[in-house]
This record gives C-alpha cells, sequence and structure tokens, in this order.
C-alpha cells in the first residue's frame, strides 16, 4: 500500500441529520437557517411536564439507512437517557440510545487504490440533536446566546469500526456515505450546514522489525473498548479523537496531519496506547493543524438509564419489509449494473453513480434511445456534467431532455461530425432549446460527406497551394496538413477528417 | 352545604337546586374562613372560580351540553401545570414559572366543567411524605392541626378533608395520595400506571408518577377517574383502553370475592389501633360474604429500597433541567456558567430535593449502577411478579395503607429514614403499576383517621371502587368531618 513506517487506524463516527419534517419527539420544524429559537416548543425547550413522542418517519428512515448499511435490525429496541449538563441541552439529558441499538454490525463498501473494500460498522443508533452556542466575542465573551431550533432534530449515529488507514480511505467513506444516504432519500448530507458530522478517533501501528502477531480468525479490533498496548502485535500510538471537522476534505487533511504529529511525537516520547489518556483534539482549518481541546478533568460519565417516558420500538416483519422496499438500488448495486448492462468501465459507472439516481436514469434514456451506450457516457460525463457544474444545476432542471440529446448523438454518428463543431452545436441547443438539426442549420453546418462533392473541393485546394505541393514532392509530408486545412476552411469543418485524409493524399500523389 | 359528597352536589346542580355559582362562593368562603389553619391551597383562584362557575350557570340556562363535573370546584395539586396560572411544584426553582399548556388532566376537568379553584400545596417537586418539604407552607391535618396531612398531595387531602374542595387532584409517585387520604380521611386512588396520561405532571419519577383523585367517598373518587382515565397520544406510556363508567357500576357486588391479606403488612412498626381497624374492616368484608386469606409478597421488605434507587435516580435526571439557563429561578450573583448553574440549584432547591438528586446521581453513577440501580430495576420485577401470584389467588389485596396515622409536624423532619418508612405499604403498587385505592376505616382513639388499602391488578379499577364501595356503604367514617370551626 504504502512505504509508511506506520499503518494508520481510523475509526469514524458519523452524525447524520435525518430528513423529516419534524423534530425527532415534537412537532417542531426541522428547516435549517430559521430565526432562531423560532422552531420550537415546550417539548424540546424541556419545559417542566413536557412528554417527548418518538416521530415514526425519523425511525422509519433511520431503518431505511442501516438497512443500506448492511446492518442486522433489532427487532426490540429502546432509548436511554444520556446525562450531561450543557446549555444547548435544554433538559440537561439527551435521548440516546445506548445499550440497545436499533442496529448493529453492518459495512460499507468503499473505493480504495488496492480495489473495493469493506469498512465494518459497530452500529447506528437514533438520537436526539442539540442547541447551538453563539458566543459574543465582541462583548468580550461575556454574553453566550442559545439557539434552540437544532434541539431535538433527529440524528443517526453510525460509528465505524477502525478498520478505514488512510486519510483517502476515510474521505472515501464520508463519501459513500453522503452518496447513499442521499440516494435513499434519509438525509441531505450538507456538511457545511451540519447535516452530517464527524468525528474521527485515529492512532498509528508502528510497524518494528518484530513480526505481528495475527488476529485469531474473525476477529476484530476491538472499538470500544480500547484495545491494549500492542494491537495486531504492533505498538500502538495512543488514540487521538479529531473533531471540528467541517468538510470531507477537512477530514482527509486532518488525518494526513495527525498521523504525521502522532508518528513524530512517538518518535520523541514513544508513549503508547494505555499510556496516557485518550486526548481529545480540534482540527483548526485556516492552520492545517490539529490543537488540544480542553482536557476533561475526569471522564465523563453520563449515567444512562432508559427512558421512562418513552416506550420500546418493537420493529415487526411489516415494518421491516416497508424500510426494505423503500431502499430501491443501492449506489454499490447501481455501479455494478451499469458495468454489466451498459459495458461501461468502472471509472465511469462510478462517475455517474457520484451524481444520483436522476442523473443515472437520464444517462440510461439516452443509451436506451440511442443504442450507443458509450456515446452516451461520454456526453453525459463530459458535456452535460460540464454543463450541470457551470450552470450549478442539477438534472431536474437541464435544458435538455434525453431525446433531444439523443438527436445530437445520432446527428454526429451520422455525419462523422467532429468533436470540436458537434460542441458548438450542443452550446447552440442549450442557448436556444433548438433540436440538432435546428441548430446545425443556424449555424451553418452542413456535413460534406459525399466522396464526389469532397474530391472537388480536395482539387480546388490543390490547384490553389502549389507551395504545399512542391513541398510534399521533396518528402514534406507535413506539407499535406496546409491542404487539409484548406479542405476543412472550405467546408467550415464539416467534412470526415479520414475522408478528407484520404483524399488529399490520392490527390498530392497523383499530381 | 360544603361538607356534602361531590355526587351529591353534583345532583344538586344538575337538579337546579343550587347555582354553579353559589357554590364556588361556598367553597371560597371556606377556604378563606379555613386557610389561616389548614394552609392546604398555595394559590386560590377566586375571580377565575367565579367567572367559570357563572359561565357554567349560563350554559345551564341556556339549555346547552354540560360536562358531567359541571359546576363543581376542584382543587388541583401545584405539581400540576395549569395555562397561565404559576406552577411552582412547592419549589422556590419554579416560583415564577408560568406554563403556556395545561396539564392533560386539567384540560379534562375544564372540558368537563369543572370550577378550578386553586392549587394545592405539596412537598417539593412530590419528595416527602408530609408536605413539610413546601418551599413556601406547612400544610396542617384538619383532624389535628399539630399534625402533618401526609405527603406529598397534602394540600389536595387536607382540602377535601376540610370542606375546601369537594374533589382534588393529587399525584402518587409512592404513596403521595394514598397516604395523605388515609391521614386525612378522605378517599384517595392511585390509578395503574399508564391509566392516565402524566402530559403536563411535572416529573419527580417518571416510570413511578400518576395523576389520582381524592373525594370524601368512593362515588366521587369514582367520578373524578372517569373524567382524567383515558388515552392519551402526547404520552407514549399512557394506555390506550376504554374507560369503563366507573360511578355507573359501584354499587354492583363484586362475587365471589376474594381479598388478600399480605403478612407482610402486618409486621413491625405498625401501629396497634391502625392494625385493630384494618383488622375489624378484614371482619367487616367476611361477614358481606368475602373470602379473606392470607397472601405473601415476599419481596416487599425491600421495596423501599428499591424504591428509593429507582425514583431518585430517575428524579436526578428530571430535575437536571432546573439549571437557570433557560426558565426558573437563576441566581443573582455569579462567576461563569458552571458557577451559576451550582448556584441557581443551591439557591433554589430545599435539603430533600437535594439529598434525592444526590442519592440519584449516585446510584447512576459509573461502579455504582450495577449494584444500585439495575439491581433495583431487578427487585421490582421481583415485586410485580409477587403482585401477579398474589393475584391469581385474590381479587384485591388489603392491608394499612400507612403504618402509623398522621404524625406531628417537625416528628420526623429531621430523620428522613423514618419519613421514608410511612410509604412502606404503598410503595409496591407504584414499583409494579397497579392499582391501590386508600378508604376511611376508623379513628384512633384520639380522633386521627386511619386508612384502609385495597391493591387491584392492572386496569381493574373498576373492580376496586366497587369492592371499596362494599365496605363503605356499611360504614360511616366517610361521612365524618373534622371540628374546624
Amino acid at each position: 500500500m504504502s512505504d509508511l513506517p506506520y499503518r494508520i487506524v481510523i475509526g469514524l463516527e458519523v452524525h447524520v441529520q435525518l430528513l423529516t419534517r419534524t423534530k425527532l419527539f415534537c412537532g417542531c420544524s426541522t428547516q435549517f437557517g430559521l430565526p432562531p429559537n423560532s422552531a420550537t416548543c415546550p417539548v424540546c425547550t424541556g419545559l417542566p411536564g413536557t412528554l417527548p413522542v418518538m416521530n415514526r418517519r425519523a425511525f422509519e428512515l433511520a431503518l431505511r439507512a442501516a438497512l443500506a448499511l448492511n446492518c442486522e435490525i433489532a427487532r426490540f429496541t429502546k432509548w436511554d437517557r444520556k446525562n450531561y449538563y450543557y446549555p444547548d441541552l435544554p433538559k440537561n439529558y439527551q435521548i440516546s440510545q445506548y445499550d440497545l441499538p436499533f442496529s448493529k454490525d453492518g459495512w460499507l463498501e468503499i473505493d480504495t487504490l488496492a480495489g473495493p473494500k469493506r469498512v465494518g460498522i459497530i452500529r447506528a443508533h437514533l438520537e436526539e440533536d442539540a442547541g447551538k452556542m453563539l458566543h459574543d466575542e465582541k462583548g468580550g465573551g461575556r454574553d453566550s446566546l442559545v439557539d434552540l431550533n437544532r434541539t431535538g432534530t433527529p440524528l443517526l449515529e453510525i460509528v465505524s469500526y477502525p478498520e478505514i488507514n488512510s486519510p483517502d480511505e476515510a474521505k472515501a467513506y464520508l463519501e459513500e456515505i453522503r452518496l447513499l444516504l442521499r440516494e435513499i432519500g434519509v438525509s441531505d448530507c450538507e456538511m457545511q450546514e451540519g447535516s452530517l458530522r464527524c468525528d474521527a478517533n485515529i492512532n498509528l501501528h508502528i510497524l518494528n522489525p518484530s513480526p505481528p502477531t495475527p488476529l485469531p480468525h474473525g476477529e476484530r479490533g476491538a472499538f470500544p473498548p480500547l484495545p491494549p498496548s500492542q494491537v495486531w502485535g504492533w505498538p500502538a500510538t495512543p488514540i487521538v479523537e479529531v473533531k471540528n471537522l467541517n468538510s470531507i476534505r477537512a477530514v482527509g487533511r486532518a488525518m494526513e496531519y495527525e498521523a504525521d504529529r502522532q508518528y513524530r511525537k512517538f518518535q520523541e516520547d514513544g508513549r503508547k496506547l494505555g499510556e496516557e489518556p485518550k486526548e481529545t483534539r480540534g482540527w483548526d482549518e485556516a492552520r492545517g493543524v490539529t490543537l488540544p481541546q480542553r482536557r476533561k478533568e475526569e471522564a465523563a460519565d453520563y449515567r444512562y438509564f432508559p427512558e421512562p417516558d418513552l416506550v420500546p420500538v418493537v420493529v415487526d416483519d411489516a415494518w421491516l419489509a416497508q424500510a426494505r422496499a423503500a431502499l430501491g438500488e443501492l449506489p454499490a448495486q447501481q455501479r455494478a449494473r451499469l458495468v454489466q448492462q451498459y459495458a461501461l468501465s468502472e471509472y465511469d459507472a462510478g462517475v455517474l453513480t457520484r451524481q444520483g439516481r436522476a442523473l443515472v436514469a437520464y444517462f440510461e434514456e439516452v443509451a436506451r434511445l440511442s443504442g450507443d451506450s458509450k456515446a452516451a457516457c461520454n456526453w453525459v460525463t463530459n458535456q452535460v456534467l460540464a454543463t450541470l457544474n457551470e450552470q450549478k444545476i442539477d438534472i431536474g432542471s437541464f435544458p435538455l431532455s434525453a431525446t433531444r440529446l439523443t438527436g445530437l448523438l445520432v446527428e454526429v454518428r451520422n455525419s462523422g461530425m467532429p468533436a470540436q463543431r458537434s460542441r458548438e452545436v450542443y452550446a447552440r441547443m442549450i442557448e436556444t432549446g433548438e433540436s440538432a438539426k435546428e441548430a446545425m442549420e443556424a449555424l451553418g453546418i452542413k456535413v460534406v460527406g459525399d466522396a464526389d462533392a469532397l474530391r472537388e473541393i480536395v482539387a480546388r485546394a490543390v490547384a490553389a497551394n502549389p507551395k504545399a505541393v512542391a513541398d510534399f514532392k521533396k518528402g514534406k509530408t507535413k506539407a499535406a496538413d496546409a491542404i487539409k486545412g484548406a479542405v476543412m476552411r472550405e467546408t467550415k469543418g464539416m467534412a470526415r477528417m479520414e475522408l478528407v485524409q484520404q483524399l488529399v493524399l490520392e490527390a498530392l500523389e497523383k499530381s | 352545604m360544603i361538607e356534602r359528597s361531590a355526587a351529591a352536589l353534583l345532583d344538586s346542580l344538575s337538579r337546579g337546586e343550587m347555582s354553579a355559582e353559589a357554590l364556588t362562593a361556598a367553597f371560597l368562603a371556606a377556604i378563606r374562613q379555613r386557610e389561616p389553619k389548614v394552609r392546604a391551597f398555595l394559590h386560590v383562584d377566586e375571580a377565575g372560580a367565579l367567572e367559570q362557575a357563572r359561565a357554567v350557570d349560563l350554559r345551564r340556562q341556556r339549555g346547552e351540553p354540560l360536562g358531567p363535573l359541571a359546576g363543581l370546584p376542584v382543587a388541583v395539586k401545584d405539581l400540576l401545570c395549569t395555562r397561565g396560572q404559576r406552577t411552582t411544584c412547592a419549589s422556590k426553582v419554579l416560583e415564577d414559572f408560568v406554563p403556556p399548556y395545561d396539564a392533560h388532566v386539567v384540560t379534562r376537568l375544564k372540558q368537563a366543567g369543572a370550577i378550578l379553584i386553586g392549587k394545592t400545596n405539596l412537598d417539593e417537586f412530590a419528595m416527602g411524605s408530609s408536605t413539610e418539604n413546601s418551599a413556601y407552607q406547612v400544610t396542617r391535618n384538619p383532624w389535628d392541626l399539630e399534625r402533618t396531612p401526609g405527603g406529598s398531595s397534602g394540600g389536595s387531602a387536607a382540602a377535601v378533608a376540610a370542606g375546601e374542595a369537594p374533589l382534588a387532584l393529587g399525584t402518587d409517585t409512592g404513596g403521595s395520595i394514598r397516604q395523605p387520604a388515609s391521614l386525612c380521611g378522605v378517599v384517595g386512588l392511585k390509578p395503574t400506571y399508564g391509566r392516565v396520561s402524566r402530559l403536563g405532571l411535572v416529573a419527580f419519577a417518571s416510570s413511578l408518577d400518576q395523576v389520582g383523585p381524592f373525594a370524601h367517598d368512593v362515588a366521587g373518587v369514582a367520578r373524578l377517574l372517569e373524567v382524567i382515565a383515558g388515552h392519551d397520544p402526547r404520552d407514549s406510556t399512557s394506555v390506550d383502553r376504554p374507560v369503563p363508567p366507573y360511578s355507573q357500576s359501584l354499587e354492583r357486588p363484586v362475587k365471589p370475592l376474594a381479598i388478600g391479606v399480605p403478612r407482610e403488612h402486618f409486621g413491625a412498626g405498625l401501629d396497634a389501633a391502625v392494625e385493630q381497624a384494618v383488622r375489624a374492616a378484614l371482619a367487616l368484608y367476611q361477614r358481606l360474604g368475602a373470602e379473606v386469606k392470607e397472601v405473601s409478597l415476599p419481596n416487599s421488605p425491600h421495596a423501599i429500597a428499591a424504591y428509593y434507587l429507582v425514583a431518585t435516580a430517575e428524579a436526578s435526571s428530571n430535575l437536571a433541567r432546573y439549571d437557570g439557563v433557560h426558565y426558573g429561578h437563576r441566581a443573582a450573583v455569579y462567576d461563569d456558567l458552571i458557577h451559576m448553574v451550582e448556584r441557581s440549584r443551591g439557591e433554589g432547591f430545599g435539603a430533600e430535593v437535594k439529598r434525592r438528586i444526590m442519592l440519584g446521581t449516585f446510584v447512576l453513577s459509573a461502579g455504582y449502577k450495577d449494584a444500585y440501580y439495575l439491581k433495583a430495576l431487578k427487585v421490582r420485577r421481583l415485586i410485580r411478579t409477587d403482585f401477579d401470584r398474589a393475584f391469581q389467588e385474590c381479587e384485591v389485596i388489603a392491608g394499612p395503607t400507612s403504618p402509623t396515622p398522621a404524625f406531628k409536624i417537625g416528628e420526623r423532619t429531621d430523620d428522613p429514614l423514618t419519613m421514608y418508612l410511612s410509604d412502606v405499604y404503598t410503595i409496591g403498587a407504584n414499583l409494579a403499576g397497579i392499582a391501590g385505592i386508600s378508604i376511611p376505616c376508623g379513628f384512633t382513639g384520639t380522633g386521627l383517621p386511619i386508612g384502609l388499602q385495597l391493591q387491584a391488578p392492572p386496569f381493574e379499577e373498576e373492580k376496586l371502587l366497587r369492592i371499596a364501595r362494599l365496605y363503605e356503604r356499611e360504614t360511616d367514617w366517610h361521612t365524618r368531618r373534622p371540628k374546624l370551626v
């Protein structure tokens, strides 16, 4: 894989906001960006005497996500209280799931340099989000404000096994989770809006000359509880939890930085896992470093106990079947199918799948109409994607229907129109909404495909360029390019290059 | 007029013999006259009550439909939220708290046409057995003003006993309705867990709390239970089962009737006069054709311990929200956030509440949770199994409600453990989630009321009330009133 003197071990804890209209335990809106404290009610502000009522829609979305993550679904699951004091948590406890999460033991397949890899998932559970603290910096930090709009938003926490072994894998894992959860309609996974958040646990296994002890068959690295200092037989550095990771790119950068920092620290002090308490560090995006966060005086004791205000949730066959039915085709299945059904490369299938189901459907329509999946893929992954990016739109508002784009593909195929000109036609179609034919006409593009007509044009070009002809005769084969250029000018680029090539050579040989 | 039973008053109202306004005014007059002695109410809403009464009278005049409690005053424990009206939980922490919503039971009372005359005193956050833990005032037992009314719903029990309200609502987490009912000589019922919505009941221990009625007699309790019971989708633990018309079937005897008497409820610590009265009540049941048999609740000696672990654990979490950040008491002076929370809670809570928060925090803490909290949950299951087994042999389980009659004010305040033992017979029903009632069954030589507790399997309130009524019909304890004037 690499020639680093260590092996990176990363476990990711991902929090995803579910796409429900209302909060997990009350009817308040989950909409982002509302005026502070406007989406609150007695329940989510924790007023005395209020009671939570579970949002079944949230549980259904969570169920769908867990199925997509290949998790085992618990038929009986309960809620627990996680007790801690913080001003953005108005009840001073969070309703979460502790010992009986609704799902566990799943996996997610990601693409790595070495090929596809499965990252194990320890558990996925549901919980309520906390609010936000707004610290008034101007007031010398004296005034802190609390916005409780986010309080009670349904969160799905997905905890991976420490089976991610590079910053790139960490990024790939997050990208795949984002794609998956977007595709199945569970979350919009906008890191900027906080609907996807990530904490990373990272340490290193230092590769020294003594050979590693293999793990017994089927055993995974434990996470948690903390493994002993000699995992896989290699000395391991203390685990560091990195927070404040606000983009997938930041995760990659922070992991790069942190791996290097830990290795250098280990070189200096040789401190191993278990020899110092777990540290929490924050990623400083501007400086590109991780910095120690205030260490808690003692380990947090959340005093979990079963939430007495809620009843346990029983997932029956019907509910499970319904969640499964709502899944649709998952990205991994879709990639495999595109490769198989349309003979696309893994790469192209990946590019298409990453854009989401709607774009894949568009591609499939063009492929079906044109009968040319290769060309359809080229056009969609190049021109269409470029247009979407430029105009910052999604395929739903793309101006060319699949039929229109197919029309262009057919013209190109029939005419042998050069790539350059076909892109001009495409651009005009986008701009004016004209069909391929109309756009070509408007651009004055007429394909000269007839050999006799072309032969005449070539003859004229040869006659008009005696110097080129002379040079060619002297052995300067390059001189033919001038003739070709003249022909292309004459035909406004609408002659088939291979044919022009052939005819020019014929004419020069003969002259 | 005010000494009459709720059912009798409702009959008079419906027959037009008196107006709701006149009745309400009579109770308000009694309150004005007796409150200086009893101090059952934290807040009396004179103007509001009269206004509600006039509205009922108007509806009656117009022949509009009226609810089952139309025109009858009801007192409400100040642990139950009332919209736009202070709800203090007898705590400094919520001194100025005005809920923007009604408790479910308060909504039901309003729909039923009841007149909400005021909020009654309690032990702070319902933590106590004497109402002495109120941050505001000490309520006195109408039968002996030197003694406590019991608690934590002591204000509601005393209000009914003193003739200040014909009906009242209380809450019962470990005996907080039945024990004060017993000590005040009134009827008090703790419904099955899930029978009545807890929405708007400020939580002490969520898995144990239930709202229930007080009245002079069984019929009054039945009328009030009919109004407050039933499914509420806003409380996930409220059970969706039909509510039988409890007051309609009261006079139907239960036959054959087997009454179980747990030997564990007649042991050390039981006052002789109480035991005598309870045994006499059992003998009466026997004369009425019931089979009285001994049953066993072998795990009941562990009930108090299990209760004080489970209840305090939940309380430590339920009361965490009173931090002065979003509402409630906030210290005037503090350095930083942590200091603010510490001081606000330190100033706002009374000693007993602090004691229970500390106990509950401790039993949930890492390293102690298994030995205390989780073990208590196991004991709780065993206690439920004890009851299930006992109920295979009998319709109800009978015994004393409280080991002693009303005790003197201040007598137990320095001895929390003795105070906790006041609930030794009532706690089992909360841990098991079953129904229980306390009915008057006699007086001590010095004139203090004694209560008989009857407990029934989950959702058997109808049968429980009929069996209670069977005894009541043959006795006149429930018709006696303290001499306050």
